[in-house]
């Protein structure tokens, strides 16, 4: 017969009679404000419960409700819990949680009461039939937990699935560093799960409260009480220090014995849950502490460990078994951290081996470009070309307008000059500012595009001065492509602007007003020659005016001033020659800020043509050019058609300062990464990869002829773009104004006429409808026109 | 191309029945020859032919014999860069290895006969070629380069051909900060195209005139640099290439760009008596009488038909031209039809020119349609039953009022 047995049989029924009494007595008295919170409570919880109410009692209600203290929400989901949904895992035998067991205590004391009574009443001492024989239980876990101080297992359970998320987590994230973040967080975790103990408290406030309450109408058990209070008085006393920690696990013993006397609550309240209490519940010691030796039975009683020996005492003595089971998952943590960094640096070194590049892709910013854009408050920015018949003056112009500007030096155009002077061209000094190559130099003659730029107050310009020569009128449209409005020079002189009128100074007016300029100030230049002459001035500013309107220009955007690009009259300063008092006009400076460029197509897809490429310090592959639509930015990917390669924009700069984006108009130097150079080439555009460019070699034309067209082989130019290809066909004859075929297949085409052409190119290029291309045949302009 | 026959009189060969045996001397003469078969004959030439023979047990021998095919072409393919012509058809003289209608194509070799039979007799348009191809008085081919900065296309003009020989592309760097990146990359280029020029196999151990081309001062630069170059090597052939080249204008470095090289004076001065400069300045007639538009040029295959048989390609001053390609890829009827066309023009007394289409202004023709005309006399709206609607009178006078003001 063991122990067990007679344990029961004898003191259990005792004790228990004796607190059930007391809690009998306390249990159908509520008081009248109870009564009303209960009766509420109940409607609440029955209205919450909805459908599900019918599986309910309202004695179950209520009794619930009581037992949370008319906390609603916890009593409803208790009955959830318990009669209509309920879940196998969270039985009370799992110690899940305290409430559920000590309900279940609670709710059927009566019954364990009775069958108790009768259980053994009519047994045979020591001769028990086998139907009648007990089958043992293992003893029940709230109590161990209890006497824990904390459901160790649960506990466990919840850190084990931090641990596995973490570890996750470390696995997932491959720097050393983030491991290294992840131990300390586990560290602070486990200092959290102590904190997280504490966290039943408010729970176990209730059943003190309670217990508060149960008080006045508990008289009767107050000489037991008083007597168990005495038999613990030692752990009362170590108790002192941590209250909140008696009175959760003396709440909590309610059930199988009413412990607690009203004295050790009621003197602190409200005192708040202290921090550090995590080690051997002082209930623990309380209950394994020195057993009084009048009441042996009872400690015994109160152990499911009946052998357990006073030792137990030093077993609280070293870490609760929540310390151990934190110090072991933080071990755990730090494992998990050892093994995710180990198998990152695996994954690490196995991308290393992957890689071909070396330098890795540039990170994007992922701005809202168009929005950054607004919100800058950059000063505008304009770009214009300065055309001209050869040697009109254009450089020298515009040499002289950056020497005025400060853009360039006093000692650079004097070291200039210098040099001009040993080759007996002392006159070209400021052109060499712009024109660098040394064939340019030694010719006098720009040949190519050269680029530079000054700031007013209000805009920051870039000046794209043109070759004049008409071997050049490539280069020249080019730049006439990048320009928001332009400067036509011409020479006052006498003869020089006849033969210019005839030559280039009509061609590149051409140009540019079928590359789209619509805006055009015209310098008279070298009027200093002909003494200031208005009449000259007149004469050439009516010819030309004409000549331009003609040409499609409106009169509004048409500005005439009269200066001296090598003395700089006119240009930035006005002109202090008595002789030119007659002109009162704005200079030219003034005139570029009162023109406005043209509105950029920026919500477009990026299009950009590669004016230059180069090599810089920062990328072997670094191009320039204007970005004709859309936006780009840091990192972004791009796709260089024709090749149809792609590359990525490592580092950005405008006006030789590095930026993020760039928008629409705006001239940038763009440094591009994973990308080989030889799949890059001036005249080439980079676009954006999900939106490409088409590359064509078919393309139809609606365009206006300035010569004789008929099939025959042309030149197509598109900015930078220079290309061979033929006059397939002629589809038709448009009329010039309403765009109507005046006649199909014309043989020959007049020029002044509009034709709807089909054109055949060697290769094929990045073209789309809505581009402006020219025609050049024999090095002449033939046709320029909308492709469609 | 020789003749091989046992007269050695072109006229018996060509009225034989037996067929005309040639022999290709020049890689050239495989252009003649490609010129010369058509689609429908008959060639007979040694073939290289793997054959398989299966024995009695079913095990396979296979075996490359040389053997005497003569097929019906069904196609020519001709490679200028090769000068290799491939001839493919079908079998019609069965032998021990071959039955009759398997298809091979014959690789036509220099130095080895081959023997054409034209099953419709040989048209004055293809008695024409081959007299040509027979013709021994071959002046030497020119070689030009044309180039603008980045691009060099070296040329190699023979009489009835223009063969790009090989293109140079190189990036010069633009005009940036420094000047000095630009000045490098043409030397780049110059350096590249010089000594592309020097390995493409064209011989300039006897003088040969070599033409520069380009616009601005690539071409002047380029000699200079050759020149430096010569004197550097202390290489005298290339300083007389140097010094004798002929340096001309053009507008682009592309290839069409010969039009204007070979019209330029320098050219004409030197090489006047040169066939493909006068199909060249007759193209630009032709041009020149287009854009006047006094209804004296006309192209296209309709108007020129139209024209033709109403007579008006005739004496004083009327030429037809038509690309030889136009021939070449035609089947027997239309080919018969555009032969029919140069016969009368010759019996109106015009001037019929067969162009290379193989040549700038060949391909100018091209793009007129291949077919074109000076008329002697005016003649207007032949183009007229081209046009769907009923409008396009009102559009010719529009066009003829503004002629006058323009020009």
């Amino acid at each position: 017969m063991s122990r067990h047995k007679d344990i029961r049989n004898l003191d259990y029924n005792e004790v228990v009679d004796e607190y059930d009494q007391a809690y009998d007595d306390d249990d159908p008295e509520p008081t009248p404000e109870e009564r009303v919170i209960m009766a509420n409570g109940t409607a609440e919880i029955r209205s919450m419960l909805a459908g599900e109410a019918s599986k309910v009692t309202k004695a179950q209600i209520e009794e619930a409700l009581w037992h949370y203290y008319f906390d609603v929400d916890k009593a409803a989901a208790y009955l959830v819990s318990k009669f209509i949904a309920p879940k196998p895992k969270k039985t009370p035998q799992n110690g899940d949680e305290y409430a559920i067991p000590m309900v279940s205590h609670i709710a059927t004391p009566n019954t364990s009461r009775e069958s108790f009574a009768h259980l053994f009443r009519d047994l045979p001492w020591g001769n028990i039939p086998k139907d009648r024989e007990t089958v043992f239980i293992a003893p029940q876990r709230p109590r161990g937990g209890l006497l824990g101080g904390s459901g160790a297992a649960p506990r466990m359970s919840k850190l084990q699935m931090l641990a596995a998320a973490r570890k996750q987590k470390a696995e997932e994230k491959n720097a050393q560093e983030k491991v290294e973040q992840t131990r300390v967080k586990m560290a602070e975790l486990a200092v959290d799960e102590k904190s997280r103990v504490k966290e039943n408290v408010p729970l176990a406030g209730a059943f003190s409260k309670r217990l508060k309450t149960s008080e006045s109408t508990a008289e009767g058990r107050m000489p037991l009480a008083d007597a168990e209070s005495t038999a613990i008085e030692l752990p009362h006393q170590r108790m002192a220090d941590v209250p909140e920690t008696s009175t959760t696990t003396a709440s909590l013993l309610t059930t199988s014995a009413s412990s607690e006397t009203p004295t050790h609550i009621i003197p602190e309240p409200q005192r708040e849950p202290p921090v550090a209490a995590a080690q051997p519940s002082a209930f623990a010691r309380t209950l394994f502490g020195p057993p009084p030796p009048p009441k042996p039975q009872l400690a015994e009683f109160f152990s499911p460990y009946p052998s357990l020996p006073p030792s137990v005492i030093e077993a609280f003595s070293k870490p609760s078994p929540d310390d151990v089971v934190l110090t072991a998952q933080a071990k755990a943590g730090k494992k998990t951290k050892k093994k995710g960094s180990s198998s990152t640096d695996a994954v690490t070194s196995e991308v290393k081996a992957l890689k071909i590049e070396d330098a890795p892709l540039p990170k994007s910013r992922n701005l809202n470009v168009l929005s950054e854009f607004e919100n800058s408050k950059k000063k505008k920015t304009a770009s214009f070309v300065v055309v001209g018949h050869v040697d009109a003056g254009k450089s020298t112009m515009m040499g002289r307008l950056l020497l005025d500007l400060g853009v360039v030096d006093q000692r650079t155009v004097d070291k200039l000059r210098q040099e001009a002077e040993k080759i007996g061209k002392t006159s070209f000094a400021l052109a060499w500012v712009l024109d660098q190559r040394s064939e340019e130099r030694a010719r006098g003659v720009t040949i190519d595009i050269a680029t530079n730029r000054f700031e007013t107050d209000k805009t920051a310009f870039t000046i794209l001065d043109a070759p004049g020569h008409r071997d050049f009128i490539p280069n020249m449209i080019a730049g006439a492509s990048q320009a928001d409005f332009a400067i036509l020079v011409i020479d006052a002189s006498t003869g020089a602007f006849e033969s210019g009128l005839k030559g280039q100074t009509r061609e590149h007016s051409l140009l540019i007003r079928s590359m789209g300029v619509s805006r055009i100030v015209v310098a008279v230049n070298k009027l200093d020659t002909v003494g200031w002459s208005q009449e000259r001035f007149e004469e050439i500013k009516h010819q030309v005016h004409g000549f331009l309107s003609g040409t499609g220009f409106q009169s509004k955007n048409i500005a005439f001033v009269p200066l001296s690009g090598l003395r700089g009259d006119n240009l930035v300063r006005k002109t202090t020659e008595p002789a030119a008092g007659w002109y009162t006009g704005p200079t030219l400076v003034e005139e570029l800020e009162n023109s406005e460029p043209s509105a950029r197509a920026l919500s477009k897809p990026l299009r950009m043509t590669i004016s230059e490429v180069f090599r810089t310090p920062q990328s072997p592959l670094s191009i320039s050019g204007r970005i004709d639509a859309g936006s780009l930015q840091m990192g972004d990917a791009l796709l260089v058609q024709p090749s149809g390669e792609k590359a990525y924009i490592k580092s950005l700069m405008m006006d030789e300062e590095p930026t993020d984006w760039a928008v629409a108009g705006q001239n940038v130097v763009i440094h591009l990464s994973n990308i080989d150079p030889m799949h890059v080439r001036v005249g080439d555009i980079i676009c954006d990869p999900a939106k490409p460019i088409q590359c064509l070699d078919t393309f139809t034309l609606k365009a206006l002829a300035f010569d004789f067209l008929m099939p025959m082989q042309v030149d197509v130019h598109r900015g930078r773009l220079h290309a061979a290809g033929k006059i397939e066909a002629i589809d038709a004859l448009l009329d010039k104004v309403t765009g109507s075929v005046i006649k199909k297949k014309p043989k020959v085409v007049k020029p002044a006429s509009v034709a709807r052409i089909r054109v055949t190119l060697a290769s094929k290029v990045p073209l789309e409808a809505g581009q402006r291309v020219v025609l050049r045949s024999g090095g002449e302009t033939v046709a320029a026109g909308l492709l469609e | 191309m020789q003749l091989v026959s046992k007269k050695g009189v072109l006229a018996a060969a060509v009225e034989s029945e037996t067929g005309v045996t040639l022999i290709a001397t020049e890689p050239e003469d495989m252009w003649h020859a490609n010129n010369l078969i058509a689609v429908g004959d008959m060639v007979k030439a040694p073939a290289n032919r793997k054959v398989i023979q299966t024995s009695a047990t079913g095990t396979t021998i296979s075996e490359r014999v040389q053997t005497m095919l003569t097929i019906k072409v069904t196609s020519t393919f001709f490679d200028p860069a090769a000068s290799a012509l491939h001839v493919s058809g079908t079998v019609a003289v069965e032998n021990q290895y071959v039955n009759l209608g398997q298809y091979h194509t014959l690789d036509l070799e220099l130095n080895r006969a081959f023997t054409i039979y034209k099953s419709f007799g040989w048209d004055s348009v293809a008695l024409q070629t081959l007299q040509e191809a027979l013709d021994d008085d071959k002046p030497d081919a020119t070689v030009a380069i044309v180039m603008h900065e980045g691009l060099a296309n070296i040329c190699l003009i023979t009489d009835f051909q223009t063969l790009i020989k090989h293109r140079v592309e190189s990036a010069i760097p633009k005009k940036r900060s420094s000047a000095k990146d630009t000045a490098g990359g043409m030397t780049t280029f110059y350096e590249k195209t010089l000594s592309t020029l020097l390995r493409s196999g064209i011989n300039f151990d006897t003088p040969r005139p070599l033409l520069l081309a380009s616009p601005g001062f690539v071409a002047q630069d380029f000699r200079a640099y050759m020149q430096a170059e010569a004197t550097r090597r202390a290489d005298k052939q290339l300083q007389r290439i140097a010094r004798d080249a002929v340096l001309v204008h053009s507008s682009t470095g592309y290839v069409h760009s010969l039009n204007e090289i070979l019209k330029s004076p320098e050219v004409q001065a030197t090489m006047r008596d040169k066939r493909f400069i006068n199909e060249s300045v007759l193209m630009d007639k032709f041009y020149a009488m287009l854009r006047s538009d006094d209804g004296r040029a006309w192209y296209g295959v309709k108007p020129v038909e139209k024209a033709i048989a109403e007579g008006a390609v005739g004496r004083g001053g009327g030429v037809l031209m038509i690309n030889n390609g136009f021939f070449r890829s035609l089947d027997i009827p239309t080919r018969k039809r555009f032969v029919a066309l140069v016969d009368k023009v010759k019996e109106d007394g015009g001037e019929a020119k067969v162009l290379s289409s193989d040549h700038e202004s060949g391909q100018r023709l091209d793009a007129l349609g291949g077919i074109a005309a000076i008329l002697t006399y005016p003649l207007f709206d032949l183009d007229e039953d081209e046009d769907d609607e009923g409008g396009a009178g009102a559009g010719e006078g529009a066009e003829g009022d503004e002629s006058t003001t323009i020009i």
